[in-house]
């Protein structure tokens, strides 16, 4: 019953917009190639049509749902796991890492692809650095898994400072400002393809572990003495997560707001059962991501950075929720 | 016995917080632990719960070692009711009570029909059903430890370890908890607590295990083992213990006579 209850809502509010946006979007590819299929004297122009539309719009758009979706789950185990609903999944160090990944990868000369790799590559060993650091020490669990995550975050951010000063400021200085600031608008069919594994890799046991997660945010004690072990469940969390982040981040650079403050709108829409929330916060990630950047490619002939925008945009949505949303749930 | 501890000692590092501690109580105990702040009750506890390794003695809980058994295991045989406190995530109160399914469902599945249910049925033989779909930062301290209550037996443990359940609770609150607390064991339950109010051991109590200083001060049945002499010495300020009638019944009583001894 509650499943179904569930995914009514989930129907309702989330499912709705995406499918829309998908159909919407399939049309216009439908109506592109159809429109130019049918005028002969065009016929090599129509495949330049398709490509714009086969290889530029659809792994953007794909991409800007796969982000969306990726880094607000992730925000919102990171927070069941840590008790703390202002934990973001940057807390361990991935978006730092991942960061300095593609500021070194820029500063050697990396292609395109290279700095890709070189960001995912660095958002793992960050967080793989942080959760050994924190095993190490004795303190208690997730307070140590925090400070390590916040120290190793430091470190990287000051390696990507440090490779900043070294490059060389009439090209590699703008690539590693600009890729800092997140944008999808050079998205390619192999970005989808580089990022997808990952993030799929992480977002299937997330999903299919969602409802243990209540059990963490109960704290380590109240969680052994119903039966779970707190140690291997945390782990799973983090290697997971941290797949979803550094394959997000690798491709669209760093994109503030999302994972933190999606959890939020998900839990007021739909409550605080994990089984409810993760597939909600996948939803509503995918889906409001993937209108931000629709807004960005298409407000201006420039590009706005996605990262600006994500708060412009989501700022007066959640002003509006915190006033108004709470009274849905009172049944 | 459902709970044996023998000879029981636990050191953090070289500091000893509990030496020589043996005690019992069986099925339909309700078993009070008292003793001054930080005489190591918690730790008690937590090593009854298979938390900590005792460093001398050991702790059978239904004739099992909580340590040898894998977490799964060990919530069947107990449960754990931590102090009242408003949760962070704010669950409804019947997601709270579905949580003690944990060790009966597989790793990657979640609570189904049939599941919630019995889940309501628990919750209705507390009187909280009314209350399932309300989110547990909106009803009352007592409630909310019912539906802890409720979430032990829907774990399907006999043996229920509760650290300060009254803790933040009024006196209405904590006599309706208490209550329930005591019915669960005369149908079988055993129960182990801790609380600050000597009283509350006349009231609910079976048994009364009195620490001082990691060590046992006194044990056995409340109206024999609190004495206001024992008092006096356990909380370091003048106490007596007084006979009372009201309402047709007769209690004991723990008051504060005087003010600290040492």
């Amino acid at each position: 019953m509650l499943l179904f209850f569930g995914s009514f809502l989930l129907g309702r509010f989330a499912v709705a917009p995406e499918m829309l946006f998908r159909i919407l979007w399939d049309a216009v590819r439908e109506s592109f190639c159809r429109l130019f299929g049918m005028q002969p004297p065009a016929a090599g122009y129509t495949g330049q049509e398709r490509a714009v539309v086969l290889n530029i719009r659809l792994p953007r758009v794909a991409l800007s749902a796969l982000v969306g979706a990726g880094l607000s789950v992730a925000g919102t185990a990171y927070q069941g796991m840590f008790r703390n609903p202002m934990v973001s999944p940057d807390i361990l160090g991935a978006s730092n890492g991942a960061g300095f990944g593609a500021a070194l990868g820029i500063l050697l000369s990396f292609n395109y692809f290279g700095v890709t790799v070189s960001a995912f590559v660095f958002g793992v060993c960050a967080v793989a650095l942080a959760w050994f650091i924190s095993r190490a020490s004795r303190m208690n669990g997730t307070l140590a898994m925090v400070l390590a995550g916040i120290v190793v975050g430091s470190l990287f951010s000051a390696g990507t400072s440090f490779v900043k000063l070294v490059a060389d400021t009439e090209q590699q200085l703008p690539a590693i400002t600009y890729w800092l600031m997140g944008s999808l608008s050079s998205a390619k069919t192999r970005d989808l393809q580089f990022a997808l594994i990952p993030a799929l890799i992480g977002m299937v046991p997330l999903f299919l572990l969602r409802w243990r997660i209540n059990l963490l945010t109960l704290g380590e004690e109240e969680a052994r003495s119903l039966g779970v072990h707190t140690t291997r469940l945390r782990l799973a969390i983090v290697v997971c997560a941290t797949l979803i982040t550094s394959a997000c981040v690798s491709v669209s650079g760093m994109i503030g707001w999302v994972g933190l403050v999606i959890p939020h709108f998900a839990r007021m829409l739909f409550g605080h059962d994990y089984k409810r929330l993760i597939p909600a916060s996948m939803l509503l990630g995918g889906s409001f991501l993937m209108v931000v950047d629709n807004v960005a490619r298409l407000a201006t002939a420039g590009e706005i950075p996605l990262g600006i925008l994500t708060s412009v945009i989501g700022a007066p949505v959640f002003v509006w929720l915190i006033l108004w949303g709470g009274a849905d749930r009172e049944h | 016995m459902s709970i044996e501890i023998s000879g029981l000692g636990f050191s953090y590092g070289s500091t000893s917080v509990l030496h020589d501690i043996t005690f019992t109580a069986a099925d339909g105990d309700v078993a009070a632990v008292l003793g001054p702040n930080g005489v190591g009750k918690s730790t008690l506890f937590r090593c009854v719960l298979g938390f900590l390794a005792p460093s001398e003695g050991g702790i059978l809980v239904n004739g099992k070692d909580m340590r040898a058994l894998d977490r799964r295991a060990a919530a069947r045989e107990i449960a754990y009711i931590p102090q009242s406190c408003v949760p962070s995530f704010n669950y409804t109160l019947l997601e709270v009570v579905m949580m003690g399914l944990t060790n009966r469902l597989g790793v990657f599945d979640a609570p189904r029909p049939e599941h919630k249910a019995a889940a309501l049925e628990t919750m209705e033989s507390l009187g909280i059903a009314h209350l399932a779909h309300r989110e547990s930062g909106r009803v009352s301290g007592g409630e909310r430890q019912l539906a802890l209550l409720a979430r032990a037996m829907v774990q399907n443990a006999r043996v229920l370890v509760m650290d300060e359940p009254t803790a933040n609770l009024d006196c209405g609150n904590s006599a309706l908890v208490m209550e329930r607390v005591t019915a669960l064991a005369g149908e079988g339950f055993t129960v182990i607590f801790s609380t600050h109010d000597p009283n509350q051991a006349f009231r609910y109590a079976t048994r009364v295990l009195a620490l001082q200083g990691g060590g046992v001060l006194a044990m056995g049945e409340p109206e024999k083992a609190l004495t206001g002499e024992m008092l006096t010495k356990l909380y370091g300020v003048g106490m007596a213990v007084c006979p009372v009638t009201a309402a047709g019944k007769s209690f004991s009583v723990a008051v504060v006579t005087g003010g600290k001894t040492q």
